[in-house]
């Protein structure tokens, strides 16, 4: 197997009957989408909780905020998803609780929002609560001090000189919760069947279909080296104080 | 068939929960009562996410321990009336009301959730336990010696953490691997680590004393066979606990998922302690590299350590849950919280009851680790 795979050949699935590569390009491509979507919802969301609770360490909405962020880290994508699903597809209807009709251009707010909305919300809270430790320690270092003491005003300080600073650690953090989003992803694409990687993984894994299998390990474990070689080279490129000589 | 009135239900709970009530009473009390003399414990308890944490976690903790009494029916029983029973309905045969109602086996869910609570109050923090010897194990020396086994160790460690670990467990439980020896290989070399780390511990610390030493080697060496016979080899001499091999895969998957986190804490917390004096201190004494990276460096990293271990109880737990989703952790039946709401949810949009309980049980434990580990971490920065 290992010589097809350098010769782009992946073998051939047991449980699609089809080429590996068939079944896993367009899966990758959904799961692509499905994890554009919520990082898309849950960094913006994330970072701007973290910075308004690491601005003023310790004040009422900074404890709001905090609290709020461990209850949503306590809250793993099956316990959100079934009480999402409960709330806004079995009382309200609102939203739809399977993805299953949510293939290629077929994806609507009704039955895409709760497979985006559920890993977002679990992540968001750990990347909050970075960002706060991240923003807290920029607030208390010199310049910070001696910018306000030169008169700058609160706001000012915040937007010129504490954020590039905060978001350096942050940004390591979101390439890193690639490997654990992946996690996320096979859960979430199985508990609404969402046609995706994820559901490939388990289905190939349930049936004992080998190539898939291996194909799908290794297409993960390179996602996984190439983020963190991206957010070395992005760290090294966000704080020229370790830059390499 | 009767229902009780929900006003009923909330009450008939809170009674049924009454040992956990005055247990919780009782700990609260004697905390308060004795807050100057707990030291860090004492001055958590103070702060509001702290007293939350502790509240949570030792609702759930009592709530295990008198499991017996405060559940009503068996977690297993099916009483055939019952299936899809709405919350409240009353089981003819004993006159009891199904609290929560009935899942699909038309078992009774609010039993099914506190007996749920001993599997993972039990195997929750044992499996990080045992992550936690193999971190340290690990991380001691990559710290303390550095170099080659540093870079080595790091290696292994970056291996382990590049695979995700959903598909390390699948792969561990695929018919193929399960046939080899292989998973119980790995937890054979798990379970030797808390077991050299003690017997090397106790070498290093009382290598001048031969009886102590004597005493202390005897009882890890037993205690070790023990651990050796009921987990990996599901031949517990008392008979006592029974490890399937399910449940052993999931500790082999805990410390394959946490070990590497714990180690490179380890690491780094050994960094930073092995250039202070008092390390230096038992250099120039001659002390041994064991005896230093065991009882200098070791007692003075425990303050991140444990709430490390906190957070890590309750990734344990979520990790456990999402086996138990997958239905690759517990057998089906079983009542554990991961289980029970993969069983629930496929019904989800028919019947809600069943899915709810589990599903709020596991939120709210994880939630108690999670604001105890914050409220311990807010505390010991300010000393």
């Amino acid at each position: 197997m290992l010589s097809g795979v350098l010769e782009g050949d992946f073998g051939c699935s047991t449980k699609f009957k089809v080429k590996v590569w068939t079944k896993l390009g367009p899966s990758l491509l959904a799961t692509g989408l499905l994890m554009f979507w919520v990082m898309l919802t849950m960094v913006p969301v994330a970072l701007v909780v973290g910075i308004v609770s690491g601005m003023r360490e310790g004040s009422k909405l900074d404890r709001v905020l905090s609290i709020l962020s461990i209850a949503t880290t306590s809250t793993p994508e099956y316990v959100s998803g079934v009480v999402l699903t409960i709330i806004f597809a079995t009382w309200l209807h609102w939203l739809n609780g399977s993805a299953a009709s949510a293939t290629g251009d077929h994806i609507t707010f009704y039955n895409f929002t709760l497979p985006v909305l559920t890993p977002a919300i679990y992540g968001m809270g750990y990347v909050a609560r970075m960002t706060r430790a991240s923003m807290i320690e920029v607030m208390n270092a010199q310049y910070i001090r001696t910018a306000r003491l030169k008169g700058l005003s609160f706001t000012g300080v915040v937007l010129k000189h504490a954020l590039r600073n905060a978001l350096i650690a942050p940004f390591t953090v979101i390439m890193l919760l690639f490997p654990w989003l992946l996690t996320g992803v096979v859960i979430v694409e199985v508990m609404f069947r969402y046609q995706g990687f994820g559901l490939a993984l388990v289905d190939a894994a349930g049936n004992n279909d080998i190539d898939l299998l291996l194909s799908c390990s290794l297409v993960s474990v390179t996602l996984v080296l190439a983020t963190q070689l991206i957010s070395d080279i992005g760290y090294a490129y966000l704080n020229p104080r370790i830059r390499v000589q | 068939m009767d229902f009780l009135s929900p006003s009923a239900i909330f009450v008939r709970v809170l009674y049924q929960l009454l040992p956990v009530w005055v247990s919780l009473a009782i700990l609260l009390g004697l905390s308060f009562r004795f807050r100057r003399k707990l030291g860090l414990y004492g001055h958590v308890i103070r702060t509001g996410p702290g007293l939350a944490g502790v509240l949570l976690l030792g609702f759930w903790l009592f709530a295990a321990i008198f499991a017996k009494w405060i559940s009503p029916f068996d977690p297993l029983g099916q009483i055939p009336d019952m299936k899809d029973a709405l919350p409240g309905a009353i089981e003819p045969g004993s006159g009891l009301p199904y609290l929560f109602g009935g899942d699909k086996l038309a078992r009774d869910v609010f039993s099914r959730v506190i007996a749920g609570s001993r599997i993972v109050l039990v195997i929750a923090p044992l499996a990080t336990a045992l992550a936690l010897a193999v971190g340290i194990s690990l991380g001691l020396p990559a710290g303390y010696l550095g170099r080659r086994v540093d870079a080595a160790l790091s290696f292994l460690a970056n291996l382990v953490l590049a695979f995700p670990i959903i598909l390390l467990f699948y792969l561990l439980v695929s018919p193929g691997i399960l046939e080899t020896p292989i998973p119980y290989v790995l937890a054979g070399i798990f379970f030797l680590f808390p077991i050299v780390l003690l017997s090397i511990a106790f070498y290093s610390g009382y290598k001048t004393q031969p009886k102590k030493l004597a005493l202390r080697l005897g009882l890890t060496a037993l205690a070790g066979a023990w651990l050796m016979a009921t987990f990996v080899f599901d031949a517990d001499p008392f008979g006592i606990i029974r490890v399937s091999p399910s449940t052993l895969n999931i500790f082999i998957a805990v410390a394959l998922a946490s070990g590497p986190g714990i180690f490179r804490i380890v690491r780094g917390l050994t960094l930073d302690i092995k250039t202070r004096e008092y390390v230096l201190a038992a250099q120039t004494r001659g002390e041994s590299p064991w005896y230093i990276m065991l009882w200098e460096v070791l007692p003075n990293a425990r303050g991140p350590l444990i709430v490390d271990s906190c957070l890590r109880i309750g990734y344990t737990t979520i990790l456990l849950g999402a086996l138990g989703y997958f239905g690759l952790g517990m057998p089906p039946e079983s009542p554990d919280w991961g289980t029970a709401i993969k069983e629930s949810s496929k019904f989800i949009r028919l019947f809600v009851h069943p899915a709810l309980p589990p599903a709020l049980a596991m939120m709210s434990f994880v939630l108690g680790l999670n604001l105890l580990a914050d409220a311990l971490r807010e505390q010991s920065l300010r000393d």
